[in-house]
């Protein structure tokens, strides 16, 4: 059970992965993020049962975390699209030094 | 701030320790307080503005005096008071107590000196007396403490500079009176005796070395007193900058003194020096960068050039200390390193050689100059070189004894031709006359004007030509037969210099000091007719405004005049046979100090001449300088003179020695233009421009910013970018955690 469970959060995390640097829409990457971090949460639990309920509390933290980072960062987003017209990653370099 | 001598030294034994002599460290303190004072005075007056501010009252005095004064900047090189007399004294509210402060504290020294001179004449004392004050340099194996050195010599030139200083000093006070910077004078006056003391009683090289530097720190202070020409701040940087070159030959010859000797006091560096052999290497390099330094300080070729121009400062300092004293601390300077010389015949051939060139060429410009303070400038140099002479030769003796006479009668010649330009400002200043002060063409008659002047100027004159009986006679003639007696057995006959032998070179150097006798003669006999005798050229109208100076003028010159006359007692040479006194006083009380190095020139015994020679040396001298008098008198014409401003320009060669044979001018072009075109091309737009601010300062700013450019590439903005890279930067962490 433990190493399906390792193996569907690497999964769940590689595509994490892959989307947040393949795709270029605000949102679809936002969502990517939000991938990793279940993927994470998952391996959390998936280990607990070898390590003791420790992860499961971090688990909580991170989803709660994940909350608040999902309500600011969906803010962002719509403040950029409606300053922009545009969620694509690509036209905005605003970072640049 | 001076601790009292620590009595657990050694010295306790010495017999002169019981005396008078242990406060010998007063000596040069008391003018040091006296500058401290005068210092004081002078600042505060500057910190209270208002009618006691001497900038402001030297602004009024200036500008009274520039007012229609179209030939301002052609006299900008003489004595200028500021304003004497009449109309506006501008008298420093300061002064009566500066007046006071400043010659007492001398006075004061004086009398300590004297005291001291009379415990150590009683006590016949063979060895010096060194009072160690404080520990000065205790690093490694050098330990230089700040002691004085009590001995023969060190005591004669305390003597004559406390006491020649004295009088000067007092002279000053009538000289000054009315200038603004009346206390800032009498500071650094103090301040300069104070140095020269410093150099005079120092027991080592450094401590010399600290009044050395010190009283060419008041040199230059009182050249450029009146600061505000340009041409006096300008004469006062040249001898600065000039000595310079002089003080490295000294330092670079202390460090070769202090590798090989590894000492650096008198009494050290003499013990060592006597184990070399006659002619080492090591002595010759010595004494060569010694004299270097010496020619810097003394002012002989070819560094004499700031000499004639430090006359730009006020007269009684050109008589003080370009004439007296601190010109003179380089044949002090040869006769305190004896021995050392005596063990490098060679250099003491260039020291004599060059002294005896420098008398000449010194004395052909004097022959041709107008200036009243520019001949005596000249002679200065001239007669330094013929002290030279005495000290080269390793007649120590007859040096340090050219080196007193000539105090005496070079001090009454500067005093007196002060007393005279005193004079002719004010006559000129009543009558609102801006001719040249100092000009003799513009003098003639002052002889019914300043009687007292003339006849103790005369006196001083037949000194300096060398007619008997007066002191300059003897110690001139003690040189000249000095160098004739060491032409046969002595060192320096055997020794050569530049492939010419020994003995030549030093009838060479004997006939170079009988020209610059006869040429001492005829100028100083000019000067004389064209200042006192004649028609008077002042004008008429100043003429009656010419009158002699005050007795606190004319007070000091009369002793000096004594002195100059009676001067030549101080060493009656041998051959009196003490019919008129006792003979080679000043021989026998040096003998302790100079001694061993005279004795090693001369093989070990006394030189000596047959009576008959030494009969004709007096009478050849004698008569060269009666001959040159002579000479003046007949071919000379002060009747026919003109007033300056109508004079017609000099021709040929007089103009050469006018223009004093263009040495300045070479100097320029050889000299300071080269060191000026390095300067800017090489070092300023080269070195400090190009590799400091360009490679240095702004070089490593464009590296810098080339890395941040470099940096900033990477900053691209896009968070896609980033994101591959933190992604790549994870997995080769992991993949490096994971192989490791």
């Amino acid at each position: 059970m433990l190493a399906e469970s390792l193996a569907l959060s690497a999964a769940l995390f590689t595509i994490g992965v892959i989307g947040v640097l393949t795709r270029r829409n605000a949102i679809i990457m936002f969502m990517c993020v939000e991938l990793m971090l279940n993927a994470v949460n998952l391996s959390f639990v998936a280990l607990s049962t070898l390590y003791g309920a420790a992860g499961q509390v971090f688990v909580v933290f991170v989803m709660s975390v994940a909350a608040a980072e999902a309500a600011v960062g969906l803010a962002i987003i719509i403040a950029i699209f409606r300053h922009r017209q545009s969620v694509n990653l690509e036209d905005i370099n605003l970072l640049k030094g | 701030m001076i601790p009292s001598p620590q009595t657990e030294l050694p010295v306790t034994g010495h017999p002169l320790a019981d005396t008078v002599a242990r406060f010998a460290w007063l000596l040069p303190v008391l003018p040091l307080l006296g500058f401290l004072i005068n210092g004081f005075l002078s600042l505060r007056a500057a910190a209270h503005p208002g009618p006691a501010d001497p900038t402001a009252a030297s602004h009024h005095g200036h500008g009274e005096h520039a007012h229609g004064d179209a030939d301002h900047g052609h006299g900008a090189q003489h004595d200028d008071h500021g304003d004497h007399g009449d109309h506006h004294p501008a008298r420093h509210p300061a002064a009566a107590l500066v007046s006071l402060i400043g010659p007492a504290v001398l006075l004061l020294s004086f009398g300590l000196a004297v005291a001291i001179f009379f415990a150590m004449k009683a006590a016949h004392i063979e060895e010096a007396y060194v009072l160690t004050l404080f520990q000065w340099m205790p690093t490694g194996k050098l330990s230089v403490d700040v002691a004085l050195q009590l001995d023969q010599l060190s005591m004669v030139m305390t003597l004559i500079i406390t006491g020649i200083g004295s009088l000067i000093h007092i002279f000053s006070v009538g000289y000054m009176q009315d200038d603004p910077g009346y206390p800032r004078y009498f500071a650094y006056l103090n301040l300069f005796i104070f140095f020269m003391l410093m150099l005079v009683l120092g027991s080592s090289y450094p401590l010399m070395f600290v009044g050395w530097e010190g009283v060419g720190l008041c040199s230059y202070l009182l050249i450029g007193f009146w600061y505000s020409e340009k041409a006096n701040a300008d004469a006062g940087k040249k001898a600065f900058i000039v000595n310079r070159i002089g003080d490295f030959g000294f330092l670079v010859a202390m460090f070769l003194m202090f590798a090989n000797f590894g000492t650096l006091t008198y009494a050290g560096v003499e013990g060592a020096a006597a184990q070399l052999q006659v002619g080492a290497l090591v002595a010759t390099a010595i004494a060569l960068f010694l004299f270097l330094g010496a020619a810097g300080k003394s002012a002989q070729i070819p560094l004499y050039v700031w000499l004639p121009d430090a006359m730009a400062g006020p007269t009684p300092v050109s008589a003080l200390i370009h004439a007296a004293t601190m010109v003179t601390a380089g044949v002090y300077l040869i006769a305190r390193s004896a021995t050392l010389f005596a063990m490098a015949p060679t250099a003491q051939l260039t020291v004599a050689l060059v002294g005896a060139l420098t008398a000449v060429f010194a004395a052909t410009i004097g022959l041709k100059q107008w200036d009243i303070k520019k001949v005596l400038a000249y002679s200065t140099v001239s007669q330094l070189g013929y002290m030279f002479v005495g000290v080269g030769v390793g007649a120590y003796t007859a040096g340090v004894f050219h080196l007193m006479t000539h105090a005496f009668f070079k001090a009454l010649l500067f005093l007196g031709s002060g007393s005279v330009i005193y004079a002719m400002h004010r006559a000129y200043h009543v009558t609102h006359n801006h001719e040249d002060a100092q000009d003799m063409r513009n003098m003639g008659g002052l002889r019914a004007h300043m009687p007292v002047t003339f006849y103790l100027m005369w006196i001083a004159t037949l000194a300096i030509a060398g007619i008997p009986v007066f002191s300059g006679f003897f110690s001139k003639d003690e040189i000249l037969t000095s160098v004739f007696a060491r032409a046969h057995g002595s060192t320096l006959a055997d020794a050569s210099l530049l492939g010419i032998p020994g003995s030549t070179l030093l009838y060479i150097i004997y006939a170079l000091g009988l020209a610059a006798a006869l040429m001492t003669a005829i100028y100083m006999t000019r000067m004389m007719l064209y200042t006192f005798h004649g028609p008077n050229r002042t004008g008429e109208a100043e003429r009656a405004h010419l009158k002699e100076a005050p007795w606190i003028m004319t007070g000091p010159l009369v002793v000096l005049g004594v002195l100059s006359l009676v001067g030549g007692w101080f060493n009656l040479p041998l051959i009196t046979g003490g019919a008129i006194g006792p003979v080679e006083v000043l021989h026998h009380w040096l003998e302790p100090v100079v001694g061993r190095g005279a004795l090693i020139v001369t093989h070990g015994e006394a030189a000596h001449l047959s009576h008959a020679t030494e009969y004709l040396l007096i009478g050849t001298a004698v008569a060269i300088a009666v001959a040159g008098i002579a000479f003046a008198f007949a071919r000379l014409k002060p009747d026919a003179l003109v007033p300056a401003k109508d004079a017609p320009a000099e021709q040929g060669f007089a103009k050469v020695l006018y223009d004093k044979w263009y040495v300045d001018e070479a100097y320029a072009k050889a000299v300071v233009k080269p060191t000026l075109g390095i300067s800017r091309i090489v070092l300023w737009k080269g070195v400090d421009v190009g590799i400091i601010d360009g490679l240095f300062v702004n070089g490593s700013a464009l590296v810098a910013r080339g890395f941040g450019w470099m940096g900033s590439q990477l900053q691209s903005g896009r968070v896609g970018t980033y994101a591959w890279v933190l992604v790549l930067g994870a997995v080769m962490v992991l993949s490096a955690f994971s192989f490791l």
